[in-house]
């Protein structure tokens, strides 16, 4: 139970973040954050003598700035394009961090497994004890804490994300500074990191944040909405991924991701609006409607011709219209359903409905 | 001599560098109040690059920019702005209501959320551009000249005394052409200043009252008669662009 109470609130609030992160178009930046606050989290160790959750928060969150200044330094060269700049900086800041644990800090309990996959199976052994009660796992408060933060952020300043995400130059001009904002979401989104990395680690951050946003985005077109769509995805994910890990004996981060991605997957093809499916189906009914147009417009051209019975002959439209057999089939079978053209001796004929319907398709 | 303080934009001595090259170099102009200005000349002569610089968008090298006697970044609520129909994502999950009310945000500060006055004022600047039934509209379900007229409606929802406008003519059908023109003529009744970037030599003399020709550095600068002559636009385009001069000519002939 409260391994995924904790998995929702990680969920929500890298959600929350995210659906800023896609509509700017800067996934990859989030990647680039989780594993460039490695160095800043060894810093608050040395700093703090110890694991401490507060130095480890400050020297991450610096350590993401600094990521992130970095980025745009080299994009600003204009030499090394956005997603390029992202690809130089964060190796070079995640091998810092390897360097400076295997160098300073070997014999310390920081393990691979722990970075890359976090250990939500724990959360229950590391509690909040004031005096001698127990107030339940300390992760309840950290990741409540980040959803808290995240929500308060998007919801104070959702007319400024929004305008500077939209049109960064009209926010400029309208005196929000969009620097402030952008730097402002990227210290949540480093911060919101620490706190889901020790759960989930440092790679599976990353799809928590983009992941069940990418989902919302495909389902809706309201801004609101997408917003809490993602957080919707990201909970589920958590209550179902958990479910899931208990079944199979798994690792419950990886159920987590894998339970979103599923999620993304099937809004790829579901969704109402964008979806492949609903996108396939639209082009097939555009595809039988001007079949269906130029079926009627041709037989109506002919209609009372001398050559009309030889026009209308089944296999002479797939000819002049330039139709596979199986698509004319397909037309008339349509038109016919529709009660446009009826077929008489292998001839179509137009009814009186389908020659109201031509006439007014030549009018046009 | 007049002061700069009657004037709503008045440039000095402005220069923005890409890399090594100058953008635009060493630009002084005074944009008279209530005109129309068409800023004209050939691709990469620094023409968005100085509507951008002039609004803080680009560092400037060099100059001093003032709206209405001060320094812009003090003047920001009289300034409205245009920008690029293809500067943004208008696959952005917003309606068109929502755009035009972002015009204005700059009254209403940090922090707080646009109400029914804000909303009411952008519906009716929907309707001055002919789009009060496309309020709910998806923005992606736009047509191009629909998008811009959105743009142009939340530009007047910034109520402000300067326009700066890039190009709001390029890609635009003859309803939103039209709709565009009568909507300067009525800003300009209304004693606004716009300053638009405009590419077709063909409608600038209908459109435009004065003018400025640039090409890096400012050429020439005036009432569009005056200014938009062969001279000018041979010394703005450089002989080859032999083009403009020939439909110069024709221009000379159809005012003569």
């Amino acid at each position: 139970m409260e391994i995924v109470i904790t998995g929702i609130l990680i969920s929500v609030a890298c959600a929350l973040l995210g659906t800023f992160l896609i509509l700017r178009k800067m996934a990859m930046m989030s990647d680039a954050i989780s594993h460039a606050i490695l160095p800043g989290l060894v810093a608050g160790y040395f700093f703090a003598k110890g694991p401490d959750l507060f130095a480890g928060f400050l020297g991450a969150l610096v350590a993401a700035l600094v990521t992130v200044t970095l980025v745009e330094a080299l994009k600003n060269t204009q030499r090394v394009g956005g997603e390029s700049a992202i690809g130089i900086v964060f190796p070079a800041m995640f091998a810092l961090g390897t360097f400076l644990v295997a160098r300073f800090f070997e014999n310390v309990h920081l393990d691979t497994d722990a970075v890359l996959f976090g250990n939500i199976e724990f959360v229950a052994f590391d509690r909040l004890f004031i005096g001698d009660v127990d107030f339940g796992p300390q992760s309840y408060y950290v990741a409540g804490a980040l959803c808290l933060i995240n929500l308060l952020f998007i919801t104070v300043f959702y007319k400024e994300l929004k305008l500077a995400t939209f049109d960064a130059g009209l926010a400029a001009t309208l005196g929000f500074s969009p620097f402030f904002i952008h730097y402002a979401l990227m210290a949540l989104v480093s911060v919101t990191s620490v706190g889901a990395f020790t759960s989930v680690g440092a790679v599976l951050v990353v799809a928590l944040m983009i992941v069940p946003a990418a989902a919302a985005y495909l389902l809706t077109d309201k801004l609101p909405m997408m917003i809490g769509l993602a957080a919707g995805i990201g909970a589920l994910s958590a209550v179902l991924g958990y479910g899931l890990a208990l079944a199979i004996d798994s690792s419950v981060a990886g159920a987590i991701v894998s339970v979103a991605g599923a999620f993304f997957f099937a809004a790829m093809l579901f969704s109402p609006s964008h979806g492949l499916i609903a996108k396939a189906r639209r082009i097939e009914r555009q595809r039988v409607q001007i079949g269906l147009e130029a079926l009627l417009v041709h037989l109506l051209n002919h209609e009372g011709e001398e050559g009309e019975a030889h026009e209308s002959e089944m296999l002479h439209l797939s000819s002049e219209l330039r139709w596979l057999p199986q698509f004319a089939q397909q037309i008339v079978g349509v038109a016919a359903n529709r009660g446009l053209v009826m077929q008489l001796h292998g001839h179509l004929i137009l009814t009186d409905n389908g020659r109201r319907q031509g006439q007014q398709l030549m009018v046009h | 001599m007049t002061t700069s303080t009657s004037f709503p934009l008045a440039v000095h001595d402005l220069t923005v560098v890409y890399r090594d090259k100058p953008a635009i170099q060493d630009v002084d102009v005074n944009i008279p109040a209530g005109k129309l200005t068409a800023i004209i000349g050939p691709n990469g002569a620094g023409k968005s690059t100085f509507l951008k610089a002039v609004l803080d968008l680009l560092p400037r090298v060099a100059g001093t920019v003032e709206v209405f006697g001060k320094p812009y970044r003090q003047q920001r609520q009289l300034v409205g702005y245009v920008p690029q129909r293809a500067s943004v994502d208008w696959d952005f999950p917003t309606t068109a209501l929502d755009v035009v009310t972002m015009g204005t945000y700059g009254k209403l500060g940090w922090v707080k959320r646009p109400g029914k006055a804000e909303h009411d004022l952008a519906r009716q600047c929907l309707e001055q551009v002919g789009m009060a039934d496309f309020s709910s509209r998806q923005i992606s379900q736009l047509s191009g000249g629909q998008q811009q007229r959105v743009f142009l409606a939340r530009a007047l929802a910034q109520d402000a005394e300067v326009y700066f406008m890039d190009e709001p003519f390029v890609g635009v059908d003859a309803l939103t052409e039209r709709a565009i023109i009568t909507l300067l003529q009525d800003l300009r009744q209304r004693g606004k200043t716009v300053v638009c970037v405009h590419h077709d030599l063909d409608s600038a003399p209908e459109y435009f009252d004065w003018v400025m020709l640039l090409n890096v550095r400012l050429i020439a600068a005036g009432p569009f008669d005056s200014t938009f002559t062969a001279g000018n636009l041979r010394k703005t385009y450089g002989g080859a662009m032999k083009a403009a001069i020939d439909h110069f000519a024709h221009f000379e002939q159809s005012k003569g």
